[in-house]
């Protein structure tokens, strides 16, 4: 991703031109319900997946709520076993450190496992800012990178692609892809796969973040599905880890019921085929962990929205959510795209903009969100909660007061429904204003001569 | 056991027929129901569009309306979700006990068989709320299946929200509009002439597309066809 998400217009314009966007909307639903099935499907099969899932909300909440004596604990533990701990209050704190390490070695490229943390601080342009070219190496962040675009879904960040328009992206910008090049999976896969396996083997910095921290032995992370994040994080000399400080569990016993959770979360496999581990470094190679807050503390630091927190970056969210099935990731612009992006980028980056301010509201509420979490976050609560502080219009407060008034006394509204009633004939069919919101698409009902507590008085009532 | 009939402002004002058919169908199950002429509204429409301070008015007012009734019966799984979920988050104290109609005729009265009687084709929606919040499962097909007539048929995608939301269809338009594109593409599909849900909100959103559309097919609240007889049938 080399573009910026600033100054991008609200979700529900974004989102307008996404929902004309046949394609995409045929891409999203086909891969969307493709591991929607899957997930439900493995999830399934584990007759104990209601108590995994209290389980995982249990660890998160008491890591969370001891996590300065954990993050001494991994300092402690990853110092120990050879490796360097740097603390980042920010993004452009990260960046700065990062940036400093990789000059240190002397290198102008690094590999990249995928990671959200690195994504969130836009770590590659702040790298190619200091001349350093940052090379991803899963196969969908290529895909994302190498067409100058955004991901568009936190698993499968290249989700909003078909396979043409990989083909497309190839061609143009892989160095090395073939003349010849087809748009068949294999041979698309083919083509990364030789383009990335010079760069690992050229490489003598990589960067990753990670999915867990064993704060007992001070141990990372890294679940993947194509090898490529094994290659990075084996093979350079060094390995730069920027992690978010809430991704620590305590024990190793407690990574077990996140080894089933997640996998079957995601991508909807009982197992994920690479699940890479280690602690600190071996002779003759570095590791530095940078943990990162960048507005984390202030999350954990409110009651309701703290849940986020808990999030451990599946998707499962996103593959069932009927609004980001239909306005695509970019709409959201941020790296967090679903209902999880909703109620975490308005508490990472506050509600400043009218991008932000609108995130909250890109939701029916309809539940299916909180239903599929693996780590029981209720979305539709810290959605309300934002919306609660988020700024409104004058003109909704307004209308929002004059309902209140009406429904704080149940003669107000006997007589507000009275006049409705004897207006009736006079609403007409398409309503001003933002009311036309309602009428461009759908017919208004009829409104009754008579309400019913006044049908109650004249004869319901016996 | 006193009952009383939560109508919700929405069925109130827009759709007293679904009230005056909960009434009936109640009546003839022996049910004496009362209407506490106080009630208004939930608070749902102000909550979950942020404006927390006017909800917990209409929250405190709707348990001083309804506090000393044994059970209050809502035709309104949405309704009925925000008193029973929404309100423990505001701290809202004495909740009565609120049930969607559908839970009060299963689970309260203990029956299925309504001896209703509506000769159509109908397929059911489970709206969200009731189906994940209030966690009705199969209670109102459960209903239908033992109305007389009614030739019930399974709605592909049926758990998908319609894209109603309250303010979300105003406010997000474009997306609320996809998602009911793709909720009457299903319906369509069943060949129902009658689309039933438990929410006349969401059937005000679905049913007024439905409408502009000139689809031919109309839509029906679950009270309405289950206070429906051979008298009285459509």
């Amino acid at each position: 991703m080399s573009g910026t998400f600033v100054g991008m217009p609200t979700f529900p314009k974004n989102a307008a031109k996404a929902v004309q966007d046949s394609q995409l909307r045929f891409n999203l639903r086909k891969a969307t319900h493709t591991i929607r099935g899957k997930r439900a499907s493995v999830v399934g099969e584990l007759d104990d997946w209601a108590e995994l899932r209290e389980a995982g909300k249990t660890i998160k909440d008491h890591t969370l709520r001891h996590l300065d004596d954990y993050l001494i604990q991994m300092e402690e533990k990853v110092t120990a076993a050879g490796g360097t701990v740097h603390w980042a209050r920010d993004a452009a704190e990260a960046n700065r450190i990062v940036a400093r390490l990789v000059k240190e070695t002397g290198e102008t490229e690094v590999v990249k496992v995928k990671s959200m943390a690195t994504q969130e601080i836009g770590l590659n342009e702040a790298l190619a800012e200091e001349g350093i070219n940052a090379y991803e190496t899963d196969l969908a962040e290529l895909i994302v990178q190498l067409g100058d675009d955004f991901p568009s879904h936190i698993l499968v960040p290249a989700i909003h692609r078909n396979r043409a328009e990989i083909r497309e992206i190839f061609l143009k910008h892989m160095a090395g892809a073939p003349k010849d090049l087809s748009d068949e999976p294999r041979a698309l896969a083919e083509a990364a796969r030789v383009y990335l396996r010079q760069r690992f083997l050229e490489a003598k910095v990589a960067i990753s973040g990670a999915n867990f921290m064993i704060a007992e032995t001070g141990t990372l992370v890294v679940l993947e599905s194509e090898g490529n994040g094994r290659m990075c994080l084996t093979l350079p000399k060094t390995l730069i880890s920027v992690v978010g400080i809430e991704k620590l569990l305590p024990t190793w016993q407690d990574l077990e019921v996140f080894l089933q959770l997640l996998p079957r979360s995601s991508t909807g496999e009982r197992m994920n085929p690479y699940t890479s581990m280690w602690t600190g470094a071996t002779e003759g190679q570095e590791f530095h962990l940078v943990l990162l807050d960048n507005g984390r503390t202030s999350v954990l630091a409110d009651k309701v929205g703290r849940q986020a927190l808990r999030c451990i970056r599946c998707s499962a969210c996103l593959n069932v959510c009927p609004v980001y099935e239909r306005a695509g990731g970019h709409a959201y612009g941020s790296v967090y795209p679903g209902p999880i992006g909703a109620i975490l980028t308005p508490q990472l980056r506050g509600m400043d903009t009218p991008l932000d301010r609108s995130l909250p509201y890109a939701s029916s509420l309809c539940g299916a969100c909180y239903e599929v979490c693996p780590v029981a976050i209720d979305i539709p609560a810290v959605l309300v909660d934002l919306r609660g502080k988020a700024r409104h219009t004058r003109a909704e407060k307004a209308g929002m007061a004059a309902a209140g008034w009406v429904f704080n006394r149940s003669k107000r509204l006997a007589k507000a429904q009275r006049f409705g009633g004897r207006m009736r004939k006079l609403v007409p069919k398409r309503l001003p204003g933002p009311l036309s919101g309602w009428t461009d698409t759908r017919d208004m009902p009829d409104i009754p001569a008579e309400s019913f507590r006044d049908w109650w008085m004249r004869e319901g009532k016996r | 056991m006193r009952v009383a009939l939560f109508i919700t402002c929405v069925n109130d004002t827009l759709f007293p027929d679904t009230g005056k058919a909960a009434v009936g169908l109640l009546r003839r199950l022996g049910v004496e129901v009362e209407f506490p002429l106080a009630q208004t509204c939930c608070g749902q429409m102000h909550l979950n569009t942020g404006y927390r301070d006017e909800a917990v008015k209409l929250a405190n007012r709707f348990t001083d309306t309804f506090g000393g009734y044994d059970a209050v019966v809502a035709p309104s799984g949405s309704c009925a979700a925000m008193v029973r979920e929404q309100y423990p988050h505001l701290d809202i104290e004495n909740i009565p006990k609120v049930y969607d109609l559908s839970e009060f005729l299963v689970d309260v009265l203990k029956v299925t068989d309504v001896g209703a009687y509506f000769p159509h084709k109908v397929t059911y929606h489970p709206t969200c709320h009731s189906l994940r919040g209030l966690k009705v499962g199969d209670k109102p097909t459960d209903l239908l299946k033992n109305v007389r007539g009614l030739e019930l048929v399974p709605l592909p995608g049926a758990e998908e929200c319609c894209g109603f939301g309250g303010t979300f269809a105003v406010k997000n338009r474009d997306v609320s509009a996809a998602m009911c594109a793709d909720k009457i593409g299903n319906v369509m599909q069943t060949g129902a002439e009658v689309l039933c849900a438990a929410d006349n909100s969401c059937l005000l959103h679905i049913g007024g597309t439905l409408k502009r559309q000139k689809s031919g097919v109309r839509v029906r609240h679950l009270a309405e066809i289950l206070a429906s007889t051979e008298e009285s049938a459509e």
